[in-house]
């Protein structure tokens, strides 16, 4: 509990995979209303870490805090109805539904309504869809998307697929949203947009976690940087810290020149 | 394939409450037992429906809920004299207590584990059937189950069990398309194409199964009681894995995760066997054609057929409109 700093926050997180050790001991803090990346070479163990926090994978050990509260043993749904909502590195689109179909699907939890509401579609049913309705069409102006709500998810190109999953996921109302490489597959214009959208996103008041490769994006919207390694915490910082870091331009920086 | 989804239903109730007025009146007596038959099939379709298509998970043992249903309200209704409205509500609640039970440990398997457990448990209920002879009779049947009646009303004549089945035919297609449009039927499309992705948007996945597994035996409970009131003699041979295997083909020829596909499979499938009787040995191979056939040409099945003919009309309508200086496409 050290004010501000535990807003989110893990200790301790140990993963296995039979012989492979994805994550050691991993420990992360992430002030309120903040950007925080969580940066390291191709299996150095992010999404592994994000499938631990949103209650995929159980942790051999370790706890997530959110808030003041743990959120061990919390199953995926729960961890979303405690505010915490991701998207996917691979993206995981609902193909079987229009665009604005997902993002009514992101607004689940928000929807106000029973089986009681729908089978008799009582006054409130409607009242609460056309809220959703208006609601889920925003989130697609929010991102860009405005003029694709009725095509099938399936057709939009691949960039639009990856501002279709933040709108799903905006449309949940998180307080903590987790990016799984939000800009792989963009191009540069694509990401220069993210980086925007990004900070649009925490002026909403949403903290922000966002595993990525794109260093140039990282160090310029970050406030701080977690950097991962063969699933142990390299170093943690500010981009400029962490930039300046021997171990981390050995380890990860320096390959990529 | 959403468009036609999202528009209103409307009219296409009013068409199709008036076409189950309209139709004993248009074809000659005899198909009014055949349509009774198709509308307890388009039940346990549109039930199965909703698992399968919308939800993305097999059965391949829904005759199960169908039987024991159609057992309990005969047993109930002939060894114990209850009366017929009591029987089916209890044959509907054991359908939907038994999917309950056998739903949370099975839905955890995935795939073809999942096709397998379903499978087993229609065996399994199957063999319950042939050898509870104190309670079913055995192979050779329970005879003498009394005619539905209701409020002092006996429903003897054919047309009269008609209206009954059609009727609550109409009534579940209601149900089911309000649960198709709302946060649940969101919810069942959405684990249908990623489980991960519906539980981290705050889907309950493991609760929405068990839910529209229960629906779906309730469904088939509801048809499996109304058969056993209007045939009035039932056996195993009509629960056994040969029936799953029947819905299963008029949900996939009807078109997957189409309400209306699921009757138009239902009717379609109960009404060609009376047309070619000479198939009546080999059906099991016609099925299974089938089903191959459609999901190879035709994906979506009979619906995503009528959908491509109407568009395709649609469009040309809208050609000659515009030719013809008419109003384009309002917004
Ligand atoms: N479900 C799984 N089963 C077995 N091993 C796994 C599983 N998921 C991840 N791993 C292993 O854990 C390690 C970390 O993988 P992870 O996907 O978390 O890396 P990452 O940092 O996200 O990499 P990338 O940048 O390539 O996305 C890898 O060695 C990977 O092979
Ligand atoms: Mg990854």
């Amino acid at each position: 509990m050290t004010g501000r700093a535990s807003y989110f926050s893990g200790e301790g997180i140990t993963l296995r995979f039979g012989g492979v050790t994805a994550l050691r001991d991993v420990a992360f803090s992430v002030s309120e209303g903040t950007v925080h990346a969580m940066i390291g070479p191709n299996g150095a163990g992010k999404t592994s870490l994000f499938n631990v926090i949103t209650g995929l994978y159980a942790p051999d050990s370790g706890t997530v805090r959110f808030a003041g509260a743990s959120l061990s043993g919390l199953p995926p749904h729960a961890v979303a109805q405690a505010g915490i909502v991701r998207t996917f590195q691979n993206l995981e689109i609902f193909t079987n539904m229009t665009v604005l179909e997902n993002v009514l699907t992101g607004a689940h939890l928000s929807a106000k309504y029973g089986p009681f509401d729908f089978f008799l579609r009582t006054p409130r049913y409607f009242r609460e869809e056309r809220r959703l309705r208006e609601e889920a069409l925003a989130e697609l102006s929010f991102v860009g998307l405005e003029g694709d709500a009725s095509l099938p998810a399936a057709q939009l190109p691949f960039g639009s697929q990856r501002m279709l999953e933040i709108a799903r996921a905006l449309a949940a109302h998180p307080r903590l949203l987790l990016l799984d490489e939000p800009a792989a597959g963009l191009n540069i214009r694509e990401t220069s947009a993210l980086g925007e959208l990004i900070r649009k996103i925490v002026a909403r008041g949403v903290t922000v976690v966002m595993v990525e490769h794109d260093m140039a994006l990282v160090m310029d919207i970050s406030d701080r940087v977690t950097v991962l390694n063969y699933g142990e915490v390299l170093a943690d910082g500010t981009p400029a810290e962490v930039q300046r870091n021997p171990a981390v331009v050995a380890a990860y920086l320096g390959e990529e020149d | 394939m959403s468009s036609i989804r999202e528009t209103s239903s409307a009219p296409g109730l009013a068409l199709f409450a008036a076409a189950i007025v309209a139709a004993p009146f248009l074809l000659p007596d005899y198909y009014q037992s055949v349509l009774i038959v198709a509308g307890l099939f388009a039940i346990l379709s549109m039930g199965l429906n909703l698992l399968m298509g919308y939800a993305g998970q097999i059965s391949l043992g829904h005759a199960a809920f169908y039987g024991l249903s159609a057992y309990a309200s005969g047993i109930l209704t002939t060894t114990f004299h209850w009366p017929v409205p009591a029987g089916i509500a209890a044959g509907v609640v054991l359908s939907g207590v038994t999917a309950a039970l056998i739903g949370i440990p099975t839905l955890k398997l995935k795939g073809h584990y999942l096709a397998m457990g379903t499978l087993g448990f229609g065996v399994i209920v199957y063999i319950v059937f042939n050898e509870a002879v104190a309670l079913t009779a055995g192979p050779s049947g329970l005879t003498g189950i009394p005619r539905l009646s209701a409020f002092g009303k006996i429903f003897s004549t054919d047309r009269e069990y008609y209206f009954v089945v059609w009727g609550t035919v109409f009534l579940l297609f209601v149900l089911a398309r309000n649960l198709v449009r709302s946060r649940m039927g969101r919810a069942l499309r959405a684990i249908h194409t990623s489980e991960s992705a519906a539980s981290v948007l705050g889907i309950d996945v493991a609760r929405y199964k068990a839910f529209v597994f229960v629906l779906s035996a309730v469904y088939a409970g509801i048809a499996g009681a109304l058969y056993a009131h209007f045939v009035t003699f039932i056996s195993p041979g009509s629960f056994s894995f040969h029936a799953s295997t029947q819905v299963v083909t008029m949900v996939v020829l009807g078109g997957m995760a189409s309400l209306w596909g699921a009757v138009a499979g239902a009717v379609f499938l109960t009404v060609l066997p009376e047309w070619l009787r000479a198939i009546e040995d080999y059906d099991i191979l016609v099925y299974g054609a089938i089903l191959v056939l459609t999901m190879r040409f035709l994906p979506g099945g009979l619906a995503e057929g009528v959908e491509r003919v109407l568009s395709a009309l649609a469009s040309i309508f809208r050609g000659k409109a515009k030719a013809s200086g008419g109003e384009g496409k309002k917004p």
